[in-house]
Parts: structure tokens; sequence; C-alpha cells
């Protein structure tokens, strides 16, 4: 028992001191005046220079949803949220966009820099030794709400990739933004959905014509950092006819006693043949031992495989957050498109993490495969939530889940709620689900072996995620990995 | 010459229950000694207190390892210093690939110890040279710890992971319960080829079977808690014709 016991200390123990992201910056910012209505709303919308219909698009969503309600079936508890309590805009001052990585604020580099995410090109050029053909990472970089900086932008250029923030597309690229905005996620979705759709400030667009195979993986690192601000990001990726992208985001957010929200919504869409891989560590800051502060993060993200045999594959590597309310779906609507769901979601402290997907599928002979590990430990509750569903024009639909959960300690909790609904009669539903607890056996035979019982516990973590880790891009496994150990053991950072 | 281990006075209870009352032994290196006995007499109970298993409450005695105090040291520490059990029930450890497992293993004792770790390449010649010593498929090493694994081939990784280690005392717990006897020859030979004079070894087992295999120096009988009669290897064949009744009154 003495094993798991100390375990569960150590696990206690952990709380901000581990988070080596809670520092915050100091940068002069540019805020809209506190509170929501809609002159907020304009407000955000004329310092984005945008287009009239786009203003009209977010005032509808505003009204609509001032008519709404917030969700309450998810498993987790939060005080209220007063939404008249946030900034809805905030930007680092003295650039509003600027036109080279010269341009941008020190402070803000230093803090990216920080946060180990390669921003300066000359860096990533002339420093990183690879092979021909091997990745490199175009990143966007969004500070609270606003983008900061955009890497490799020319050399996407030439391949006719599209990776920008979302503000500028507007601009430059309307037409194909008002095509495909909204038309994954309506604006009347969900509550959450429709607050972004009205002050939504960032976010990254990025399109790739037909028959482009992206060039290098696309990143977007999200960091919040002004007090009392909301973060409500908006991605909208295209992959055009027979090309591929993938695209991975990180997020994180100083430490701070009172909770901050986070409501993003990302949109898919795959056309014929074309392939969507997203991946996301989310890392954002998960509150104390207490329970005090961390991100809420309410987030809508939903791949539409709007062509025949399109795929959108979801690899979600979920550490931080307060409360996390997250199920990235796909909407199977193209003949033989396929869906998938990795994830690994960590929850310890008095984290709350209700998650998991929706597999919707419309089209004939599409399939669906989730694969979800939970990793619950202090006194956290970990939830998978997931929809799979089977349309009556689905004819061969084909699903398989597997939803493993494991347990640290003995105040933590672990649940499984799998909606299936099936309406042909074709299709083939599989799920399977286990509960584990690291057994005190298993890390004495580790330690019996010589390892520490903090790397045992990290060697048994590491091998029950395994098969989430395989779907990242290589870059970010190893990162992943290391992110994993450090939410769970307080030995590192 | 002072052995290498000294079990002295051990007093050990598990959850309230007295398992060991008064157990005294000294193994000097060089030497194999087999612990027989009654099932239900503390022979696991000996080999977990020696390896440091939580949960096991020492209430009198000490156990000195190389001359040093043992009790107090966590399980990897004792490790490191040179300890190793084979356990009877090895561990599965899903999606932890045998050879990732050997390395972290080696690694973590080698840091321990202030030398130098092995780098891949060299320690995956180590792992395959031994693997093929011991007529060990390599595929196995690929496979996640234990899982799927017959009774034959845990026991065959635990001989495997023993000779990478390199222990000064392996401490082997009813390793040839559930082995055939080709299996049980894998690990027998395992052992006589780790067998110096620089090294000891505790093999626990209920059956004198095993050490046909592996000729003990010494051979002990552990009853009620306590080392009720200690000899040389004909002992072993005396019990096997005897049985274990008069000790289980003896030691009432």
């Amino acid at each position: 028992m003495a094993a798991v016991q100390e375990t569960v200390e150590q696990v206690r123990r952990i709380d901000v001191d581990q988070y080596k992201y809670g520092f915050e910056t100091a940068v002069e910012s540019e805020k809209a005046p506190k509170g929501l209505d809609e002159s907020t709303v304009r407000f955000i919308s004329a310092k984005k220079n945008e287009p009239a219909w786009m203003l009209d698009w977010r005032l509808a969503a505003y009204r609509q949803w001032l008519t709404m309600r917030e969700p309450n079936w998810a498993k987790v508890n939060y005080p209220r949220i007063d939404y008249q309590d946030l900034y809805y805009y905030s930007a680092p001052k003295k650039q509003a966009g600027p036109k080279s990585l010269d341009e941008v604020d020190p402070e803000i580099l230093k803090t990216y820099e920080k946060l180990g995410i390669p921003l300066h090109e000359r860096e990533i050029l002339a420093g990183v030794e690879r092979p021909e053909g091997s990745s490199r990472v175009a990143v966007d970089a969004v500070f609270d709400s606003v983008s900061v900086a955009t890497t490799f932008k020319e050399e996407l250029k030439k391949a006719g990739v599209i990776f920008m923030p979302i503000s500028e597309a507007l601009r430059e690229h309307p037409d194909l933004v008002r095509k495909y905005l909204g038309s994954v996620v309506p604006v009347s979705d969900n509550f959450f959905a429709t607050l972004n759709s009205a002050v939504f400030s960032d976010g990254s667009f990025v399109y790739v014509p037909e028959g482009v195979r992206c060039p290098m993986e696309l990143s977007t690192y999200f960091r919040i950092n002004e007090k009392n601000t909301g973060q409500f990001e908006r991605t909208l990726i295209i992959a055009d006819k027979g090309s591929y992208v993938s695209y991975l985001e990180g997020c994180t957010a100083p430490r701070r006693d009172e909770n901050q929200l986070h409501a993003a919504v990302v949109e898919l869409i795959a056309l014929d043949d074309a392939e969507i891989k997203y991946s996301t560590v989310q890392n954002w800051y998960p509150g104390d031992a207490e329970g005090r502060g961390g991100i809420f993060n309410f987030v809508t993200k939903r791949g539409d495989c709007r062509g025949r045999n399109s795929k959108i594959s979801w690899t979600q590597v979920e550490t931080g957050s307060a409360i996390t309310w997250k199920y990235p779906s796909c909407i199977l609507r193209g003949d033989h498109s396929r869906g998938e769901f990795y994830s690994i979601a960590v929850s310890n402290g008095r984290q709350q993490v209700d998650s998991g997907t929706k597999m919707v599928h419309l089209g004939k002979g599409t399939s669906s495969r989730i694969i979800s590990k939970g990793i619950s430990a202090g006194k956290s509750q970990n939830t998978y939530r997931g929809l799979v569903q089977a349309h009556r024009r689905a004819a061969g639909a084909r699903n398989f889940t597997n939803c493993d959960s494991l347990l640290i300690g003995d105040a933590c909790g672990a649940h499984t709620v799998p909606y299936i609904e099936a309406k042909n009669a074709s299709a083939v539903i599989e799920h399977e689900a286990t509960t584990s607890k690291i057994s005190e056996e298993t890390l004495f035979y580790c330690m019996q072996r010589g390892l520490s019982q903090e790397e045992a516990v990290a060697l048994v973590v590491n091998g029950f995620v395994r098969d989430v880790l395989q779907q990242l891009p290589m870059e970010f496994a190893v990162e992943a990995q290391k992110l994993i150990s450090i939410s769970l053991e307080g030995s590192v950072g | 010459m002072k052995p290498m281990l000294e079990v002295k006075n051990l007093h050990v209870e598990v959850g309230g229950t007295k398992i060991l009352h008064g157990l005294d032994l000294a193994v000097n290196k060089g030497e194999v000694h087999a612990i027989m006995g009654p099932n239900g007499g503390g022979k696991s109970t000996l080999s977990y207190v020696l390896a440091g298993k939580p949960g096991y409450d020492v209430t009198n005695g000490e156990i000195l390892f190389d001359g040093d105090a043992m009790l107090d040291m966590p399980a990897d520490e004792r490790a490191a210093k040179g300890l190793f059990l084979a356990f009877q029930y090895p561990l599965e450890i899903p999606g932890v690939a045998t050879m990732t497992f050997l390395r972290a293993a080696l690694n973590a004792q080698r840091k321990a110890r202030g030398e130098a770790e092995l780098s891949s390449p060299e320690l995956i010649k180590r792992v395959r040279d031994i693997a093929t010593k011991l007529g060990i498929d390599h595929e196995m090493l690929r496979r996640p710890v234990n899982v799927g694994f017959s009774g034959g081939e845990k026991k065959r990784n635990e001989t495997l992971q023993m000779t990478l280690l390199e222990p000064k005392l392996a401490v082997l717990d009813e390793t040839d319960s559930g082995l055939d006897i080709d299996a049980l020859k894998v690990v027998a030979d395992g052992v006589n080829r780790l067998r110096s004079p620089q090294r000891a070894f505790v093999v626990i087992t209920h059956y004198q079977r095993l050490l046909d295999y592996i000729v003990p120096d010494v051979v002990h009988v552990l009853s009620k808690g306590r080392i009720v009669r200690t000899g040389g290897k004909e002992l072993a064949f005396e019990l096997e014709s005897t049985g274990y009744a008069q000790y289980r009154e003896e030691a009432a």
C-alpha cells in the first residue's frame, strides 16, 4: 500500500509549482472596455477592419447568444461565470499587425522563446541541421486576442498554401472565409460557440489548394497573458480536393488566482480525397492544488468530411485547464470518409475534464475510430463522453471505440459515457472500455529493477498512452510525453 | 570475511499478522543457498522483505547487505546496490516494450551508482547477445513486458533481466513454479552461467526438482517463520522423501 500512498502524496504536492509556463509577460496592452454588449462586438470588428458582412454576422450571433443558456449537462462544477466581468479584447500595444518578425515586441518574442516555440525563422533555418525533406514547422503565434507572428509565410505561399491570422484572411481572402466560416459549426450551434462567433478576435486560417500536400507542419501557439481576459480564437482549415495538411496547436497561460475563460471554435473542412490531421497539446494553467484559478476551457471543434474518401483525424493531449469541455467531432458526410479521434486526457489536483468526441456517420461506407486514454490523479474527475451515430443512409458504417481509464490514488474519478445510435441495420459499432489502477505490485516490480517511483509511474503511464502518442507528429510526441510526466509527477520542471 | 547478506533476528508482520519470527541467515559471496519449506512458512515474505516491498512491517531485527543496513532503503536503491529478485509472478506492463524496460532499468541503476548510461546501440547488442545465449527469441524483446507471455516466457524474461543487470545477490522466488522441464533448464542454465566467486544466490523453492539443475551449497528449511534446519545439498533429497510434515510440528 505504501508505494501507492507515496504516489498519491507526490501527486498531491503537485500544484502551481509544476506549471512552468505560469509566468506573465509585461507588455502594454490595449483592451476593449470590460463587459459585453453590441458596442464590444463593434469595437472588435472595427479593430480588425472587417468587412460589413462580418460585423453583421457577429451581431446576429450576439443577439442569438442573448437568448441562449449555458449548458449544464457535462459532469463539471464551476462557479457562475460573470460575462460582464471580462475583457473581450486585449492586444499588445504598438503593433496591431507586424509586417515582419523584427517588428514584434521583443518581450513577446522572449515569452515564446521561454515556451520553446521556434519563432525565429532565421534560427530555425540556420540552427537546425535536418536531412532534406524532413519536417520543419511553420508557426502562427496568438497572444491574447491577436496574432503576433507567422513564420514561413513566403515558403508556404510558393506551394499555394494560405496560412495566416484569420483577421488577415478576412481582408485578403474574404470570399474563402465567407464561404466556409460557420459552415461546420453554425452560429447557433451552442452557447459557447455562439459567444465565440460574436467576439472571436483571432486565430489561424489555413487553405490548402487542390492536390497540394502542405510541405511542412503548421502550428499555432496560443497564449493568454492578460488578466480577466477571455480568449476566443477561431480557427478555420480547408483542405481542398486531394490535399493534405497536418496542423498542431499548443496552449499555455500564466498562473492566476482567478479563473479565465477560453471559448474557441475550430472548423475543419475536407473535400474529396483530402486529409486533415489536427493535433492539440493543451496545457492551459490548471489551477493550484486547492482548485484556485485555472482556465475554463469550453471549446467547440468539429471537422466536416465533406468530400468522398476524405479523412479527418483529431489527436489531443489534454493536461491543462481547470475545466475542460471539449468534443472534437467528425461529420462523415462524404461517402467512404473516415474520422479518427485519439485522446490522452490527464487530470490532477482538482481538475475536471469532460471530453470526448462525436462521430456522425451520414455517408455510405464511412468509418471512424476512437481511442481515448484518460488518466486521473489527485482529486480530479475525468469523463469520456462520446457519441457514435449512424444515420439511415450510412450503409456499411463502421466504428471502433476503445476507452481506457487509469486511476492513480483513491480520491479521483473516471467516468465513461458512450452514446450509440444506429439507424442503419448494416452499421457495425464496437465499444471497448477498461478501467485500471497503477497497482502497487507493478510499481514494486519496476522499482525492484532499479527505477525510482517517479520513473516507474512515468513508464507505466507512457505505456498506457502509447497508442495515442504514436499519432502525434514526431517533434511533439516527445514534448507531449514529457508534459504528461510533469503533470503527474512533480519531479521535473 | 563478512557475509554478503546477513539477516539477523528478523521479525516481520503483514497487516498485523506475524509471518517471520526471528529469522537468521548468512550468505557468503560465491555461495548458492536454497530455502525450502512448507507453504505458508514465510518463504515469499522473506524474498519481499529482502527486496524492500512496501507493506511489510519489520518489527525487529536487521538486514545487512555488503555490511550496510538495508531496511531503510527503498527498493530501487537496493536494486542499484546489486540485489535482484526474480518474481514468482512477474508483472505485465502494457505498452512498454521489453527492450525499453530493460534500457530504463539498467540505466537507472547505472545512474544511481554514478556510472555512465549505456548508449542504445550498446545496450541493444548486449541484450541480444544474452537473449541468444538463453535461447530467447529476439521478437520477444519488442513485445510489451510480459503481456501475453506464457509462464515459461515470463521466467525466461526474468532470467534475461537478471543476466543483464548482473546483480551481486539474486533471490529467486519459486522460479520453478508452473514451469515445464525445458523452461526450468533455461532458468537454471541462466543462473549457472552467472555463478561466480563474487556473486551469491538465494533460491527459494518448494520442490527439490530445481536443485537438480542449480546445485546449492547450503540448504535451509524455513517453517513457521524461522530457519529450523540447515544442511548441505543432501538435505534437499531427504526432504523430497520425507516431506515437510515433521517441520510443521517441530516449529509449532
